[in-house]
């Protein structure tokens, strides 16, 4: 069929049916093999409800190593190392707020995703809401200005037929 | 005039902000722990395992806390220069060694000199999280009332040396 030979490659990757058969009986045997091994998911701590704890605290608390993940997400030894110390203090029933208490006096408010309200972090807090403001009342001054400027003038009768016969009203 | 002034004097501000932007560097996060009193700790020592440091021992002189491992690769960059500095006899380095092995440990300061009046084992970290360490080598300055009074994030330079810690170091050991 073909003149050349550089075709041949593809030919012989063209399995006769027996082969085809003994690949498909090898990957059934494979997966078999696998389903008899696998089992439920084991739970990564002993308590669901630790864990629950645990991951609803660390999402709002910040990884010091990889500062744009939650220690919740991070992989770091840093936010492995807190999610220890934090599930041994949910064991020995410390509330939320000492456990949080804990990382602010070691971290700092750094560690928190929801810094407390506080003279250094006013800004923060309602920078935002002061540009807001300011562009708000900027756009407003602008718009009146703007419509002060502007002078309206009335179309004169011939423009009026114009824009009439333009827009296919009928003559009243 | 007024509004080619406007446009140009926000975006001096904008820039200023980011220029100052440009000198801070984010991973230093100051420490809530400066001018606080260091934690209280009770250690092994690494060279001789049955014998104990505790936060108390060191009242009445100024010391450096070194949290040092031998995984950490920066460490290897400062190491020479607290070398030099217990040489110089100014202040005593102690040594807090971070969830590490004790054998590699002694073979690491072995191998790049042991500038530590004490390297103290925190094998688990613990203590390490009581400073608020999170990233190695971190220095802290204890002054004699057992006060921290300076935190020094990554390694120690030529640079911190000279202007912040032997400075402080001596202003330090200058007071009661």
């Amino acid at each position: 069929m073909f003149k050349d030979n550089r075709f041949s490659f593809f030919k012989a990757l063209q399995l006769n049916r027996m082969k085809v058969w003994l690949v498909f009986a090898f990957l059934v045997l494979m997966l078999a093999s696998t389903l008899g091994w696998s089992k439920e998911a084991v739970p990564v701590a002993e308590d669901p409800e630790v864990e629950k704890r645990m991951l609803a605290l660390t999402m709002d608390l910040r990884c010091l190593v990889c500062q744009n993940e939650s220690i919740a997400d991070s992989r770091a030894d840093f936010s492995n190392d807190m999610r220890r110390e934090i599930r041994q203090k949910i064991k020995e029933n410390k509330s939320d707020e000492e456990i949080i208490q804990f990382l602010v006096d070691r971290y700092g408010d750094f560690v928190l995703y929801n810094p407390p309200v506080k003279p250094t972090t006013i800004m923060l807090w309602f920078g935002p809401i002061l540009l807001f403001v300011i562009g708000f009342i900027s756009l407003l001054t602008y718009l009146k200005r703007r419509r002060e400027q502007i002078e309206e003038v009335p179309l004169s009768e011939a423009e009026q037929k114009k824009a009439d016969v333009l827009l296919g009203k009928k003559k009243r | 005039m007024m509004r080619y002034l406007i446009p140009l004097f926000a975006f001096i501000v904008l820039a200023a902000f980011l220029l100052v932007g440009l000198t801070l560097n984010p991973r230093q996060v100051p420490s809530p722990l400066i001018d606080k009193p260091a934690p209280i700790f009770q250690l092994n020592h690494l060279h001789e395992p049955e014998k104990i440091l505790s936060s108390t021992d060191n009242l009445g002189k100024v010391w450096l806390l070194n949290v040092w491992a031998s995984w950490c690769v920066s460490c290897r960059d400062e190491h020479p220069l607290l070398v030099e500095l217990a040489k110089s006899g100014i202040v005593s380095i102690y040594g807090l060694n971070y969830k590490d092995e004790r054998t590699t440990a002694m073979q690491w300061l072995k191998r790049y000199g042991d500038p530590y009046a004490v390297s103290i084992v925190d094998a688990d970290g613990k203590v390490g999280i009581d400073f608020g360490v999170y990233g190695v080598p971190e220095t802290y300055i204890i002054d004699k009332k057992g006060i921290i009074r300076h935190k020094q994030i990554g390694p120690v330079t030529a640079d911190s040396l000279e202007k912040t810690i032997v400075p402080l170091i001596i202003e330090l050991q200058k007071q009661a």
